[in-house]
């Protein structure tokens, strides 16, 4: 399958064959994403960084990657320094570091601003998250950490616990977790739960949906936790994230009841919903989750910017 | 009891089979306001339509045939609704109102943090996903359409 020179928008951008692909070549960037190997193809290409909103584990995970297979990096490291704070359009932002680099990694706080940039961009542009919409490269490094945990993503049943309204991570995961056969149980009280329209499109994708509050109740079953912090600033009312906030804390004592190769997972950055006695654990995955973002935004770099081959 | 019929139109336009209760929304498309209107509109709300066993709204504006945009509008909010276009008290043309697959321009999308609306140089764009219905999804932000008749440019 041909990447090259492709826009990384929406993981709904890609069929089962081609996330396979990517992911076969994530595993085989690993002893690079490691520094175990050395392999420079991209040198001499220039990846920009455009982030106009914090982050830590994707900005840095993008440059590393660049850094490992031999790109440079430019950025904006303070976006009131920019001329977008004179209230430029994200379109010409676009056109003017398009003629700067290669490629473009953006984050935006509105959605839909990946497929914009996209549209007046040359050359490729990869979504590192465009506010409650997609973001496919964190979708794409979850299914590797679960197929490389489990053999398989088909069939394992998955429990979504948390924000699963406001999260994007999770929205963008469900609908490739259904592309792969995975059964879905989403976890969340009921003012945060998995948008209507949401689950409506996964059942008719042919995906078994199962809907509770009740964590204890589901989680002897699960495969796969994916567990999600519940986002204060999304709340208009502090006294309705109060009511939600705690009410999932996962410990030692809840995973006496989870099989023994269960594996938890989680996006980071935790606040509360993981106890750091949890981290010792074999269930822990997502330290090794976060070193993930490596290897895969690695393969994606090398798909979409070609360079030399081994 | 007396029956009220609308009369025949020598000119103009019949706006016929509209989804019952979207006439107002209909002659909001046709920008009909006090400046506007210089030639009788009827109006008619939740009639029985012969076409089904359900309800309908008729516009019927003389004088004035409708351009290609103001249709694709009404194809947005009455997806099942026909025009006619009489000229000289004769039907000159009759034709259903068709969504494309691709709606750009008219509807502006109802996600307020869509980047189409905070000034950029693009037009809205939907993917029509359901036509009997008009259900669209933004091209940008790939949310669902809610509203359509408020988010009319």
């Amino acid at each position: 399958m041909d990447f090259y020179d492709r826009d990384i928008v929406s993981i709904k951008d890609f069929t089962r064959e081609e996330i396979e692909e990517l992911l076969d070549l994530s595993e085989k960037m690993v002893p690079y994403a490691m520094g175990e190997r050395t392999w420079k193809p991209l040198s001499g290409k220039i990846l920009g960084n455009l982030f106009f909103e914090p982050s830590t584990r994707t900005r840095l995970s993008f440059e590393s990657a660049a850094h490992r297979l031999g790109a440079d990096v430019i950025d904006v490291s303070e976006m009131s320094m920019t001329s977008i704070s004179k209230g430029e359009t994200l379109a010409d932002t676009i056109r003017m570091v398009d003629a700067y680099c290669d490629a473009i990694v953006l984050r935006h706080p509105y959605e839909g601003a990946a497929r914009l940039a996209a549209k007046f961009s040359i050359n490729p542009v990869i979504n590192a998250g465009d506010g409650a919409g997609s973001h496919p490269t964190q979708t794409l490094l979850d299914l590797f950490t679960m197929r490389s945990n489990k053999g398989s993503i088909d069939g394992l049943n998955i429990v979504l616990v948390g924000d699963l309204k406001y999260g994007r991570t999770v929205h963008s995961l469900s609908d490739a977790l259904t592309v792969f056969g995975a059964k879905l149980t989403l976890v969340a009280p009921e003012q945060l739960q998995m948008p209507d329209d949401i689950v409506r499109n996964l059942k008719d994708k042919g995906c078994p949906v199962k809907q509770t509050d009740d964590l204890e109740a589901v989680i002897s079953d699960a495969d796969v936790l994916y567990v999600t912090r519940i986002q204060k600033e999304r709340f208009p009312d502090p006294t309705e994230y109060d009511k939600v906030a705690g009410m999932y804390r996962i410990d030692n004592s809840m995973l006496r009841e989870a099989q023994k190769d269960m594996i938890v997972m989680h996006p980071l950055p935790r606040i509360d919903e993981i106890a750091p006695e949890v981290d010792s654990t074999e269930h822990a995955k997502y330290f090794e989750q976060a070193f993930n973002g490596i290897p895969v935004r690695m393969a994606l770099l090398k798909a979409i910017l070609g360079g030399e081959e081994q | 009891m007396k029956e009220i019929k609308v009369a025949p139109i020598r000119n103009g336009t019949v706006i016929d089979h509209i989804t019952a209760g979207q006439s107002l929304n209909v002659l909001k498309i046709l920008g009909v306001n006090e400046s506007t209107i210089d030639s009788t509109i009827s109006v008619l709300i939740k009639v029985p339509s012969k076409k089904g066993a359900g309800w309908k709204d008729v516009v019927k504006v003389e004088d004035r045939e409708l351009d290609p945009r103001m249709v694709d509008k009404i194809a947005l909010i009455a997806p099942d609704a026909t025009i006619v276009i009489i000229r000289d008290f004769i039907v000159a043309e009759k034709y259903k109102v068709k969504l494309d697959d691709i709606v750009s321009g008219l509807v502006k999308c109802s996600n307020p943090h869509c980047i189409t609306n905070k000034g950029e140089p693009v037009e809205p764009e939907f993917r029509v996903i359901d036509r009997s219905s008009s259900k669209l999804r933004c091209m940008y932000c790939d949310r669902i359409l809610t509203n359509i008749s408020d988010n009319l440019i």
